[in-house]
């Protein structure tokens, strides 16, 4: 729990602070695009962080997450159609139905195990994006262009891409911090106890079903948020934002980066959207580099970019006692 | 009322075609314990290469049949190069390299044919519809599917019950270092069930070529439908799968043609045309999550057997 200065801490401190200057560089630059991009990677790795809080640390392998993405920004585009712009408004809501929603399938879906949890949170995510897809009067299959982004009091504006930009990076920092004081609380142990050793758990008398639950929830819920925030971010919302592919890109983005390391998530959304950007600008065909690369990490690199900065901090320690 | 009996068999056929998808996959899933979230992968490029085939050939039966031998070797290299390197790992990790070989294939595709679709024509005694019953025609094309899946379902079974093969891969799914231990050559055992997993995918999408157009990505959709349906009747159960097949293929189809009309007499004209497609599309997904929260492991676990 104590935060030591090793080469992992270091990384991701200087990511960190990176993200942080990004838009001052961008300013001097002139560089819009940068920003842009950079604000949808901030946005994809909350909601990635949301989903290694139960993937990770709970082994809940859910395969449905992005579900959560287009309740929350179908909530803020829903009531922006419906001419009510406050984000006051917009936000909870956004944040209250995603709850619900993970509250409801949750409950469900954590009954089974294995593969069947797999199948069952994928289900549910599939009839998600069929019932939002029949919303014709949000625009059905061709989504629901946003007119207004949410409204908040006088000086924060989010049509301001630099602000807009800080908004988005200060809760995920501040998303970072919850699950950092979750996962080492009373209430993380267990989690990750019921990960390693169910039966066991229970056996010592947790009730880990309702554990379990909770944490699904919350999941879900920050999960909701990152949807809200990239409702704003585009402008735009549809079906498509909540179909399986996208559950797995956030899945890619979990494991990338590292599974079971708060900050893991960050590195992988960072690694994947930045690596998606760069192949597409060598090659028309990036995705043929993409899938054989996510199967090399699959085969060779278990704990992604998170466990490769472990083990090389590990060896440079050795290293410095072998010449002590 | 003819509508109906053709609407029953739509959804016959389409139910066929799904339990050859679904049979892959149960089986690989059952023996190997592998997710194989590329086998959508196959089915497209069974009917890529039936378009190709049958356009240089110039005969459907010849196309369709190097079609499938082609589709065998892909499969069986995918297993050689990839998926045997998958085994034993825990299902997140099959979940992501075959989400990486989706990747991959999408792309192979899009490489080789271009993004536009293909279309593979069917010939003219095929192009016409057979007499079923008095009064009654049906496509001739969507007959012979129907009689084809039943061929291949008989012959699966047969081949799994009643053959020495089948009866190895039965004792490698029960025991797999036992079965090893005895001298069965477990390797090419699990090659080839992975082959014939793939033959059948692409059977599938072959057969369902002519009626759809061949494009990238017709793998995404179908998949997800045939992970319902091996979920529906218990992972690794070959009869299971093939009754939710012929469940899931019947319920979709009358349900999308006739769910509209029945909510238009309960509901308002308005809500029925909303929810009246919604529902109809989300109907299995409501069904398997039924299934699972009723009996958490399938209709016909292999497992509690």
């Amino acid at each position: 729990m104590n935060a030591r200065l090793d080469l992992r801490n270091i990384v991701l401190a200087a990511l960190l602070t990176a993200l942080a200057l990004l838009p001052v560089y961008a300013a001097l630059t002139h560089n819009l695009f940068l920003l842009t991009l950079f604000t949808r990677i901030v946005i994809l790795a909350l909601a990635a962080v949301s989903l290694n809080l139960i993937l990770g640390f709970g082994g809940m392998m859910s395969f449905g997450h992005a579900v959560y993405l287009g309740i929350g920004g179908y909530a803020v585009g829903i009531l922006a159609f419906e001419h009510i712009n406050s984000g006051f408004v917009q936000w909870p809501v956004a944040l209250a139905a995603s709850a619900l929603f993970a509250l409801v399938i949750g409950a469900l879906s954590l009954r089974t195990r294995g593969v069947y949890f797999i199948m069952i949170t994928l289900a549910f995510a599939q009839m998600a994006y069929y019932v939002v897809a029949g919303l014709a009067r949000y625009g059905g299959d061709d989504g629901l262009t946003i007119q207004k982004r949410s409204q908040f009091f006088a000086p924060l504006n989010l049509t301001d891409k630099t602000q807009f930009y800080y908004v988005c990076l200060v809760l995920l920092f501040a998303s970072l911090y919850l699950v950092w004081r979750l996962v080492n609380s009373r209430f993380g142990l267990v989690i990750q106890g019921a990960r390693s050793n169910d039966t066991r758990m229970r056996a010592i008398g947790f009730p880990t079903y309702r554990y379990r639950l909770v944490c699904f929830v919350i999941a879900g819920t920050l999960c909701g948020l990152a949807g809200a925030l990239l409702a704003n971010h585009t402008d735009f919302v549809s079906p498509a934002m909540m179909y399986w592919t996208r559950s797995g890109d956030l899945i890619i983005m979990v494991v990338l980066g590292g599974m079971g390391s708060v900050a893991g998530p960050v590195f992988g959304a960072v690694a994947l959207l930045v690596l998606e950007e760069a192949l597409s600008g060598i090659t028309e065909y990036w995705q043929i580099i993409l899938g054989p690369l996510l199967l090399l990490v699959v085969l060779f690199a278990r704990g992604g970019i998170d466990g490769l900065l472990a083990s090389l901090s590990l060896r440079l320690k050795i290293m410095a006692k072998v010449r002590a | 009322m003819t509508l109906f009996i053709e609407q029953c068999l739509n959804g016959v056929q389409f139910g066929l075609l799904l339990f050859l998808l679904a049979a892959g996959l149960t089986l690989v899933f059952g023996i190997m314990d592998l997710v194989n979230l590329a086998h959508g992968s196959l089915y497209m490029v069974g009917a890529y290469f039936a378009a190709t085939f049958a356009a240089w050939t110039g005969s459907f039966v010849l196309g369709a049949v190097l079609a499938l031998a082609a589709t065998l070797l892909v499969g069986m290299a995918v297993e050689v190069v990839v998926m045997r390197r998958l085994y034993g790992r825990d299902h997140l990790d099959h979940v992501l390299g075959t989400f990486g070989l989706i990747l991959f294939f999408d792309e192979l595709v899009r490489l080789v044919w271009g993004p536009e679709g293909l279309s593979l024509p069917l010939p003219w005694w095929l192009n016409t519809s057979v007499t079923v019953l008095p009064g009654f025609d049906y496509s001739a094309y969507k007959f012979s599917i129907i009689v084809v899946s039943l061929a291949v379902a008989v012959s699966l079974y047969l081949l799994v019950m009643r053959t020495r093969i089948g009866m190895l891969i039965r004792a490698g799914a029960s025991n797999r270092e036992m079965a090893g231990a005895l001298g069965v050559n477990i390797k090419l055992l699990f090659t080839l069930v992975f082959g014939l997993g793939a033959a059948l995918a692409g059977l599938a999408g072959l057969m369902q070529a002519p009626i759809l157009t061949v494009q990238i990505g017709m793998g995404e959709n179908i998949i997800i439908l045939a992970f319902v349906i091996t979920v529906i009747g218990g992972i690794g159960s070959i009869r299971g799968a093939f009754i939710a097949a012929l469940f899931v293929g019947v319920v979709d189809t009358l349900g999308r043609s006739y769910l509209p009309d029945l909510m238009r007499v309960m509901l308002s004209p308005n809500a029925a045309a909303t929810a009246g497609p919604a529902l109809s599309s989300m109907l299995i997904y409501l069904l398997m999550a039924v299934v699972l929260v009723v009996k958490p492991e399938g209709l016909f676990s292999a497992s509690s057997k």
